[in-house]
């Protein structure tokens, strides 16, 4: 069996599986839900100067019959008085030591920041996250992802921090920035123990076509929020993926953007994250789904023999590499299944309007579909595949079209190796 | 005497006992499913469609929310699309082509789903079609079923003047007489007649073609005759007995059954309904379900040769009805009243013919028999209309544009294809338009065959 446990950056939890601070960790009452499903820890919502909050708050992408495939949301951070939020946070860690019960934390001036740090660990807190990615209400007032995006800031800020932080201190970062290796190491600079990543991607959710007024709508007019959910995975494993190989770059990294499974998870750890934070889906489904997430992990970890998530975390992180990197004699080639294929042509319509049309009808007068003995059975020829994968990325029949290795007797070169005259590459062939 | 409509139904029909086997979508229901279709390329479910419907489109639009697109694009192909919809045997059609079927998964709900968004546009009485411009051609069309009316609906469309004759007191044909219950009922079909005539064409019932106008009477009156009366009176048996009440035929049963005040079953206990194909399903179907105890349907061959579709017979079988195959009747039995129906066993000869076992007699019990057998061709009528080449009683015509011969005449439905579907009919009868259009242009010279219906 599996070991799940981790030590992020000195903070101990029985598994990676983390709550993000967001409404799921709102109150107390909820953190000790979430913890008796077996969450591993939980990043306590965004402690400030208390706010007030509009309604309504949130708003979805739905996708071709699929609720939430993405959220965001237009709320701030804690509307509750800072001493009830303490007494709790003492009581959450007070009935459960072994978790990762971590306070996020948001504030102003340097006094504001020294007290409640105190007041923090005072109460029991493992860990301090700090809060510099908001992107929405909170940004406009120099807070949130205002700091997040000023990498001067983020250090000084985190620099105040770390003298009166006592326990690991984790930097909460902004998508909304162009390179995400900047703020990553500023905040390495300023001492910080680690970092989370993503926060939300500031964004416009829909417009109400009848009424005009985006979504939210808050009173006739909305505004923009942070959009999270199973849409963001692909850009929040970038981030994670290019700070984790970053060479000048250290620290522990928590990831956080559209996690759902236990799958998602253990694509952000094999990509260089150490653990994982979860929101979305929780709003969707509730705290119960952590249970198939450790549960699958752990039986996924036991069928390829790692034993403790050390094992395999960043062990994807040596195949993500920049373009330049690539071997440009790699090919790959489309094979349709036909006795897979169901005959409704969505390879052949993508590649001849969506790609290099190289999928051609049995009938359609070219002649090259061969009789498979089905007549819908497309026919892809080898010698224009340009191996681009969209006709495998459309089949909705699962292994009927796989992308073939051609073996075409040649060296690996890649276009740094080519352009710096190392090497050369065979004439290329472009499609006509 | 001639009157035109309106086109009431009597209340306290039995038909309205009869469940909805199909009741409409919901809206989530009906998105779900639409968000199911793949939107195949060059789809296998229009290929199979008689009238060629572009469905994966409409069900993209019902996927989209463009509800009124869905449905144009139905009636656009087919003005008939939302009897279609409940009535047209989907599962040996457009979703018995679904590519799902390959993949072990259930077929797109095409039928539903088609219904949805026709149910949509009468609601709202959206209208998407338009009398052309006066040509000044003028057509009869006799019989106002399925053929007739998506003929005279083209042939507004493109500019001819149409005018149908229906010998009924309701027009609609067969979808308002004879299509089961829980499929379509007969005020639904003539929902969709009203839809259909709305575009500006006149429909002229209780005025049967032989009896109250002459034929020679519309040759002379108009331009170009499209015949679509469909087919005759139920087959006789010509057995002993076949006179007593209580021993109908299946189409003038249902008929009353559709479209008759106060029409009841009363007392009935053991239904035996003869035949195999599909209007034999249906009358045994249809006993079933209005609580007749015990129906049994005898044919006098095996399963594998039944003419019935198999997704019918298995509902049939699903619903209690029993069958008794290899049986040939012989004698209807009863006092004035009937009490049963003598059979004898069948088998194939070695040379492969239908031939009765001797000594094999049993007696099935039953106060009512149904005769589903087949319907008689209206051989004479058609017989006097000059210029016409019959086959079997049907008409022919030229397939690419309905014409029969190079006559003025032109023909589609079940008087020329033998008893089809309603959809057949529909195709049928927009492809005599367009054929009638291009012989009207090409004034009165026999029609190039390129013209065709999609």
């Amino acid at each position: 069996m599996a070991d799940l446990s981790i030590n992020f950056a000195g903070i101990e939890a029985p598994n990676p599986f983390w709550l993000a601070s967001a409404p799921p960790t709102n109150t107390g009452e909820q953190i000790m839900r979430a913890y008796e499903h077996g969450w591993g820890g939980a990043v306590w919502k965004t402690l400030g100067t208390p706010i007030r909050n509009v309604s309504a708050r949130f708003a979805a992408n739905d996708f071709a019959g699929q609720r939430m495939m993405g959220l965001n949301n237009i709320e701030l951070i804690t509307d509750r008085p800072l001493d009830v939020n303490y007494a709790e946070i003492r009581e959450v860690t007070r009935k459960y030591p072994d978790r990762a019960t971590i306070v996020s934390l948001m504030f102003e001036t340097e006094d504001e920041w020294k007290e409640n740090i105190e007041r923090s660990i005072e109460n029991g807190a493992k860990g301090l996250e700090l809060n510099f990615g908001c992107p929405h209400g909170m940004c406009e007032r120099g807070m949130g992802s205002a700091v997040g995006q000023e990498p001067m800031v983020l250090e000084r800020i985190t620099n105040w921090v770390m003298r009166y932080a006592s326990v690991p201190v984790i930097v909460k970062l902004t998508p909304n920035i162009t390179d995400i290796t900047v703020p990553g190491l500023a905040a390495q600079h300023g001492g910080a123990n680690a970092v989370s990543l993503i926060n939300t991607i500031k964004s416009v959710m829909a417009v109400d076509l009848d009424t005009m007024v985006p979504v939210p709508n808050v009173g006739g007019a909305s505004t923009n929020g942070g959009y999270c959910g199973p849409a963001v995975k692909p850009i929040a494993l970038n981030m994670v993926g290019q700070l984790a190989r970053h060479r000048d770059f250290s620290l522990p990294i928590s990831g956080i953007g559209g996690i759902s499974t236990w799958k998602d998870a253990a694509e952000f750890i094999a990509l260089g994250a150490t653990s994982v934070q979860v929101c979305t889906a929780v709003m969707h489904h509730g705290y119960r789904i952590v249970e198939d997430m450790t549960d699958g992990l752990s039986r996924w970890m036991d069928d390829k023999g790692y034993r403790t998530i050390q094992d395999f975390a960043g062990r994807a992180s040596r195949h993500f590499v920049n373009w330049e990197d690539l071997d440009m004699n790699f090919k790959v080639v489309a094979a349709i299944d036909p006795a897979k294929c169901i005959g409704c042509q969505l390879c052949y319509v993508a590649c001849k309007d969506g790609s290099h049309h190289c999928i051609y009808l049995p009938g359609d007068g070219t002649g090259k579909a061969p009789d498979t003995g089905f007549d819908r059975v497309p026919y892809v020829a080898h010698d224009e595949c340009t191996g681009c994968n969209l006709c495998s990325l459309v089949c909705p029949v699962e292994n009927c079209i796989s992308m073939v290795e051609v073996d075409r007797g040649l060296s690996p070169v890649t276009w740094k190796q080519f352009t710096a005259g190392e090497a050369t590459l065979p004439a290329y062939a472009y499609k006509h | 005497m001639i009157q035109s409509l309106p086109m009431a139904l009597p209340a306290d029909r039995l038909e309205s006992h009869l469940p909805d086997l199909k009741p409409r979508l919901t809206e989530a229901q009906a998105k779900a499913e639409a968000n199911r279709c793949l939107y195949c390329h060059d789809a296998p479910c229009i290929q199979a469609c008689p009238t060629a419907i572009n469905i994966p489109e409409f069900i993209k639009r019902i996927g989209t929310g463009n509800m009124a697109g869905a449905a144009e694009t139905i009636l656009e192909a087919n003005i008939l699309g939302h009897s279609c919809a409940s009535v047209c045997p989907v599962e040996v059609l457009c979703a018995g082509s679904c590519v799902y079927n390959r993949l072990g998964e259930p077929p797109i709900m095409i039928g539903r789903l088609q219904r949805h968004a026709t149910e949509y546009a009468y609601d709202r009485g959206l209208r998407f079609f338009q009398k052309g411009r006066a040509t000044g051609k003028r057509v009869a069309l006799i019989g106002a079923g399925p053929a007739s009316l998506a003929c005279a609906h083209e042939l507004t469309r493109l500019g001819h003047e149409a005018v149908v004759f229906e010998g009924r007191a309701i027009p609609g044909g067969l979808n308002a007489t004879g299509v089961a219950p829980y499929k379509l009922k007969a005020e639904e079909a003539l929902r969709e007649v009203a839809y259909v005539k709305g575009i500006g064409f006149e429909i002229r019932t209780n005025c049967l073609v032989g009896r109250d106008i002459t034929f020679d009477q519309l040759n002379s009156d108009y331009d170009a005759v499209f015949l679509g009366m469909g087919l005759g009176p139920d087959s006789m048996l010509e057995l002993p007995g076949e006179e007593l009440s209580g021993c109908v035929g299946a189409v003038a049963f249902i008929e009353r059954l559709k479209n008759e005040a106060g029409f009841r079953l009363a007392d009935v206990r053991q239904a035996i309904v003869i035949g195999g194909g599909n209007t034999a399903i249906d009358a045994a179907r249809e006993l079933r379900h209005l609580g007749v105890p015990r129906v049994t349907m005898v044919y006098r061959r095996g399963e594998a040769e039944m003419s019935g579709y198999a997704h019918e017979l298995l509902a049939a079988k699903q619903e209690g009805v029993e069958l008794r195959f290899w049986a040939a009747p012989v004698e209807v039995l009863g006092q004035g009243h009937v009490s049963g129906l003598r059979c004898e066993e069948t088998r194939l000869s070695a040379s492969g013919r239908l031939e009765r076992i001797p000594g094999s007699a049993f007696t099935l019990d039953a106060d009512l028999i149904v005769k589903a057998t087949g319907q008689e061709k209206l051989a004479s009528l058609l017989s006097g209309i000059p210029g016409l080449t019959l086959e079997r009683g049907r008409v022919v015509v030229d397939p690419a544009t309905g014409q029969a011969g190079s006559s003025k005449f032109f023909a589609g439905g079940d008087c020329a294809n033998g008893g089809k579907e309603v959809v057949n009919a529909a195709a049928e009868g927009k492809r005599a338009a367009q054929g009638m259009d291009a012989y009207f242009k090409a004034a009165g010279r026999p029609v190039a065959r390129e013209v065709s219906v999609r």
